[in-house]
């Protein structure tokens, strides 16, 4: 494809059970397109803790993905509290999430760390008050 | 293993997709954490699980997983089994507990869990 494709879309915040649809949404529309299964499987993958996160910490926000001819890039921005120590919620393990997120199946600490090992490469750009920005990409061929 | 075998090994009853129970899973993930299910990637996997709620049935999308378990009798809601209809994920519920539920499918030959990554 020579020119760029974008989906955008709403994550709602106010809502855990619906957390996760852009996701399924992206994966739809990825399938369509006739991208490997592989690819699709970790762009869908990535997406879908940010979104998680999102909803846990920053009651939702916005959601973009780009596919172009060389890579996926997946844009999360939200206005959220901002990650007071990026390089600790990098770890694995390490959560600030409230326990009854927990009891639902998230908030290990396993987010980021998986948002990272399914990508190419991630960008946080997170300002404490004011939201968070997360940059994905995941190259193609 | 085939998704049928499994079922009687786990004398499982199935709640949706059992049009797909001829398909074999070559990897199993016994597990309620579901961001320790998305970190690793294996092919054509079930997912074993006392969790119920929403985000079991995306993640198994996401991971293109071919069929979940429920254990514990455990009871996914109508609003699960729509989710899992879409995808064509068979999802059944056994009486026996995770542990007893895991080790009966090693035992009989599904052992196959190498992650990719």
């Amino acid at each position: 494809m020579s020119e760029e494709l974008v989906f955008r879309y709403d994550v709602n915040g106010d809502d855990f059970t619906s957390a996760g649809q852009a996701s399924v949404q992206v994966k739809r529309n990825l399938r369509q397109l006739g991208l490997d299964s592989d690819t699709i499987r970790r762009v869908s993958i990535a997406m879908y803790e940010g979104e998680i996160n999102m909803v846990i910490h920053a009651g939702g926000g916005v959601a973009e993905v780009r596919v172009s001819e060389d890579c996926i890039t997946i844009v999360l921005t939200d206005k959220g509290p901002g990650i007071k120590d990026i390089e600790k919620a990098m770890q694995e393990g390490y959560s600030t999430a409230p326990d009854e997120i927990r009891s639902l199946g998230f908030g290990a600490g396993m987010g980021l760390p998986n948002m990272k090992r399914h990508t190419d490469s991630i960008e946080i750009d997170s300002v404490l008050g004011v939201g968070t920005t997360i940059t994905m990409k995941v190259n193609l061929g | 293993m085939k998704i049928k075998t499994m079922q009687e090994l786990l004398d499982a009853k199935i709640l949706c997709c059992e049009e797909n129970v001829e398909k074999h899973v070559y990897s199993a993930c016994g597990c309620d954490l579901m961001s320790d299910v998305l970190a690793y990637v294996k092919d054509q996997a079930v997912l074993l699980t006392g969790l119920v709620n929403t985000q079991v049935i995306r993640t198994a999308v996401m991971m293109d997983m071919l069929c979940i378990v429920f254990v514990r009798s455990k009871a996914p809601t109508e609003e699960m089994l729509k989710l899992a209809r879409d995808t064509g994920i068979v999802i059944m519920t056994t009486e026996k507990r995770l542990y007893e539920a895991c080790g009966l499918l090693y035992s009989n030959g599904l052992v196959g869990n190498k992650a990719k990554s």
